[in-house]
């Protein structure tokens, strides 16, 4: 008996829909026995998690709060990745947006008529995003170097630089010391909906609508969709790559930016620590489970949010080690990310044949044919 | 005849059945070979020859049927079973690892090798081998650096160095020149003097008639026919093929000569390895007319097309269209000169497998106002343009819809000439375009073909099969390592002159270019 792993001819609707359930179901018994390793009863932790992060209003809108950046970067991720451009540098970008945001927000407040503030800190730090992202897609598409080192490397480069700006120059001169830029004069502050969840939800779903636009429906997509798929092809029939790859990069780190902007002018209001705190690269794992599509962006970063604010949740409200809520986040990934691979893939059982298959060897007819 | 031989066949298969999700590949197939025999497996694409040579060397598994070797059942569960029966198979795409030597590779994959092979046995082996069988091969040699032809002797060898008697051979001729078939056929005839025996799959008649001494013809995956190749005839092999009587010969038409449409000017270009391919290639080619280029794979015919089409650039002299110079133009431009392209790779560059039918046929037209207004693509207009193609060029598919990568190989070719066709305007460069077709698709596509020549289309054909350009280019130019060694009027082409050409023989001064 031998067990065969092989790629599925076929991927039905049932098994796209069931694979993700089933990963989940099993997500949620592996992180069961961790923690009743650790003396807690999983069904009250389950039920904490699902409360914190979708018990009521207030709850939903604290989830909202890390959805928005997980879905604005979620879908700037899915768009380079439909044209297998490695884009690890979200982070970064979103960084970008939100430090130029902050110049905006806190220097040319007195320059600028009060209600162009807000629109100047988004387009300008969409353009930081756009930029950022721009200088490792010209190095890819003309110079052929390696994106994931490039983009991966121009985060640190945002990262720092965001850091040393609150740290030094944008240090609020009023703040007692603490790491942080003054407050934004309010004509910077991004409207709230409810708590602190804010309109960066409206820019991700009308990114998400004229995306999936753009994709089907444009020559632009249409071309983005034949390089990703088969850039041999993509250049037989004309198709200008390297001008290809800078403009879906700039696209897409625009929406990063965007992310970036969101987070200082909505969430903060302030430039401080806690920016950067790994929306960019947990993009990676949204736009990989939506499979790229731009709806489904949406939907994997709702529910990944929602992961993270419950397993918050129930640190504080059970008393389990930090560390704990972070595992379990992990327990629950990981299966949900290996369950994708049975979408495409299955496990076969292969038995040795019985020999009773037919009579002893017949002499062979020489002639079938009339 | 054949019944009644003495002896026992070293190999039966019988009753072998072979299902795939909704394909049932070998139904009830049977199959004897005996002692110092060459068989010939022969069937279209699709016949399901492929598919019992896989069960045979253990890379599937049957659902239904015995296999017997040497009068014992056996159970071949994977390839190193199969080597251990003595069945080994040369496979069309070569399983050799480029940067290794030929006798690394002939022990690649060896059991009970030490950790340190000791080279110097293996070398000697291999040369004894070679001169036994005229498989001449330098056992230091790169397999990079060797021609295909010596390619697939390292793999015989390999068979051979692992005592292999049943011998299967994929459709070995595709890549080699005449000179190098007649060399394999020889090779052959040696190895099955010594009481081996093989097995050779292909779908061409003329290699049935010469290397084999019985032939078993497969149509829909069913056995038709085992007959004495002495007793048997092309044409009664064609029709066994096919079910029906085939159009050998389509009647040879010319068609008026309209002005010079494709001008190549002292051309050279590299390869991929930084080599030269091209070394002053100059040519013409007239509206209306077909010009083949024959010669044997890796003779600098791939590099040409990619220099007419714009993917690649040349190193010096000048491509011409229509009178424009396209030299070292984008390939976008080149296709607004008029240039349609046919590319050899049909899979993995003229399509895209996992988009729709209707996208894969619109993967040029989607420029033009039909299909597109300004950034916007039209969908109706998509559909409208991609049901017309597939009526008008009778591609079989279960709707624009679908995948292109489920349609058979016949329709994807359709597909890509279909959408070729539609934005030709002057020139059509078509490499291998009937390639791994089986009989049907194959007239077909020479019918598209001259058709769009009698358009007054240029038509530059490169192929590596002489009787297709015998068939229907009207001037054939043969190419050896990167020049052209002659140009002649195909109606009075010698194929055995045109073979000689295509080993390097240049045209003497009786018959020079037109």
């Amino acid at each position: 008996m031998r067990i065969v792993f092989e790629k599925r001819k076929h991927v039905s609707r049932a098994v796209r829909v069931m694979v993700p359930v089933l990963s989940l179901v099993f997500a949620l018994v592996f992180g069961a026995v961790l923690l009743l390793m650790s003396g807690v009863d999983p069904f009250v932790a389950y039920a904490a998690m699902m409360d914190g992060a979708f018990g009521d209003i207030h709850s939903v809108s604290e989830t909202m709060v890390k959805a928005i950046p997980l879905m604005l970067t979620g879908l700037g991720v899915a768009i380079a990745f439909r044209m297998v451009f490695w884009n690890i540098g979200a982070e970064g970008q979103l960084a970008m947006g939100g430090l130029v945001a902050t110049g905006v927000s806190l220097y040319a407040s007195d320059l600028l008529p009060s209600w162009s503030v807000l629109p100047a800190a988004i387009v300008l730090g969409m353009v930081a995003g756009a930029v950022w992202a721009a200088i490792p897609a010209l190095l890819r598409a003309y110079l052929q170097v390696n994106e994931t080192i490039t983009t991966l490397m121009m985060n640190y480069i945002a990262i720092l630089l965001v850091s040393h700006m609150y740290h030094g120059p944008w240090r609020d001169p009023g703040g007692y010391g603490f790491p942080g830029t003054a407050k934004f004069p309010e004509m910077a502050w991004l409207p709230r909906i409810y708590g602190r969840a804010h309109a960066g939800l409206f820019f991700a779903v009308i990114a998400a609508a004229i995306l999936w636009f753009v994709l089907q429906r444009t020559k632009w997509g249409f071309e983005l969709r034949i390089t990703g798929q088969n850039p041999k092809a993509a250049r037989y029939i004309g198709i200008n790559i390297p001008r290809l790859i800078v403009t879906a990069m700039l696209l897409s780190g625009a929406l990063c930016g965007l992310a970036g902007v969101c987070e200082v002018t909505g969430v903060m209001r302030r430039l401080q620590q806690g920016l950067t705190v790994g929306y960019g690269y947990t993009a990676i794992i949204v736009a990989w489970m939506s499979q790229l599509n731009p709806w489904g962006v949406l939907l994997v970063a709702f529910l990944l949010a929602g992961l993270l604010v419950g397993g918050d949740q129930i640190q504080m409200a059970m008393g389990l080690p930090a560390a704990m809520g972070l595992v379990l986040q992990g327990a629950l990934l990981f299966p949900m990310l290996g369950g994708s691979l049975f979408a495409e893939y299955r496990l076969r059982i292969v038995r040795p044949e019985p020999q009773t298959a037919g009579s002893p060897p017949q002499p062979i007819a020489k002639e079938s044919e009339s | 005849m054949t019944g009644e031989r003495l002896a026992v066949p070293v190999l039966r298969m019988a009753g072998i059945t072979k299902h795939f999700p909704g394909v049932l590949a070998n139904d009830h197939v049977d199959l004897e070979l005996y002692e110092g025999e060459v068989l010939a497996l022969l069937g279209e694409n699709g016949a399901g020859k492929s598919t019992l040579m896989n069960v045979l060397c253990g890379l599937y598994r049957p659902d239904e049927g015995t296999i017997t070797v040497r009068g014992e059942r056996v159970d071949i569960q994977s390839p190193r079973d199969a080597y251990e029966l003595g069945i080994g198979m040369v496979h069309q795409n070569f399983m050799l690892v480029e940067t290794m030597t030929v006798a690394e590779n002939v022990v690649l994959g060896l059991e009970g090798l030490s950790f340190q092979p000791e080279f110097r046995r293996v070398k000697r082996r291999l040369q004894e081998l070679g001169s036994r069988y005229g498989l001449q091969v330098d056992p230091d040699a790169y397999i990079w650096q060797l021609s295909v032809g010596e390619q697939q002797r390292v793999e015989i060898l390999k068979l051979l160095y692992r005592d292999v008697d049943i011998l299967i051979l994929d459709e070995p001729t595709a890549v080699l020149t005449p000179q190098e078939v007649d060399d394999l056929v020889e090779v052959l005839r040696r190895v099955v003097k010594e009481g081996k025996a093989a097995i050779f799959i292909t779908h061409k008649l003329r290699e049935v008639m010469m290397f084999s001494d019985r032939v078993t013809v497969l149509r829909g995956g069913r056995n038709v026919a085992t007959r004495s190749t002495s007793e048997t005839s092309p044409e009664e092999l064609a029709r066994l093929m096919v079910g029906r009587e085939v159009l050998f010969q389509l009647e040879r038409t010319t068609c008026e000569l309209g002005p010079t449409v494709l001008e190549i000017e002292g051309l050279k270009a590299l390869n991929n390895k930084g080599l030269p391919a091209l070394r002053g290639v100059s040519l013409t080619v007239r509206a209306g007319e077909i010009v083949g280029i024959a010669g044997v794979a890796g003779n600098g015919q791939r590099e040409l097309a990619e220099c007419i089409t714009g993917l690649r650039d040349a190193v010096g002299g000048d491509v011409r269209v229509k009178g424009t110079c396209i030299t070292n133009c984008s390939p976008l431009r080149a296709i607004r000169e008029g240039v349609s392209h046919v590319p050899e790779d049909r899979v993995e560059m003229g399509l895209v497998g996992d988009m729709t039918v209707a996208e894969n046929l619109a993967l040029k037209a989607y420029r033009t106002s039909e299909l597109s207004r300004g950034p916007v693509l039209f969908p109706d207009g998509m559909n409208r343009f991609a049901q017309q193609l597939i009526d008008g060029f009778d591609i079989a598919t279960p709707g624009p819809h679908t995948q292109v990568k489920f349609l058979s190989g016949g329709n994807l070719q359709k597909a890509i000439l279909a959408r070729e066709l539609m934005a030709c305007e002057g020139l059509l460069v078509a490499v291998h375009p009937t390639r791994g077709l089986d009989v049907g698709a194959t007239e077909s596509v020479r019918e598209l073909l001259l058709e769009q020549r009698d358009q007054g289309t240029a038509v530059l054909l490169i192929s590596e099969d002489l009787d297709e350009l015998l068939e229907i280019s009207d001037r054939i130019a043969v190419m050896f390592e990167g020049e052209i060694v002659g140009v002649v009027p195909a109606e009075d082409a010698d194929r055995d002159r045109i073979g000689l050409m295509m080993a390097g023989q240049r045209l003497d001064e009786e018959g020079a270019a037109p």
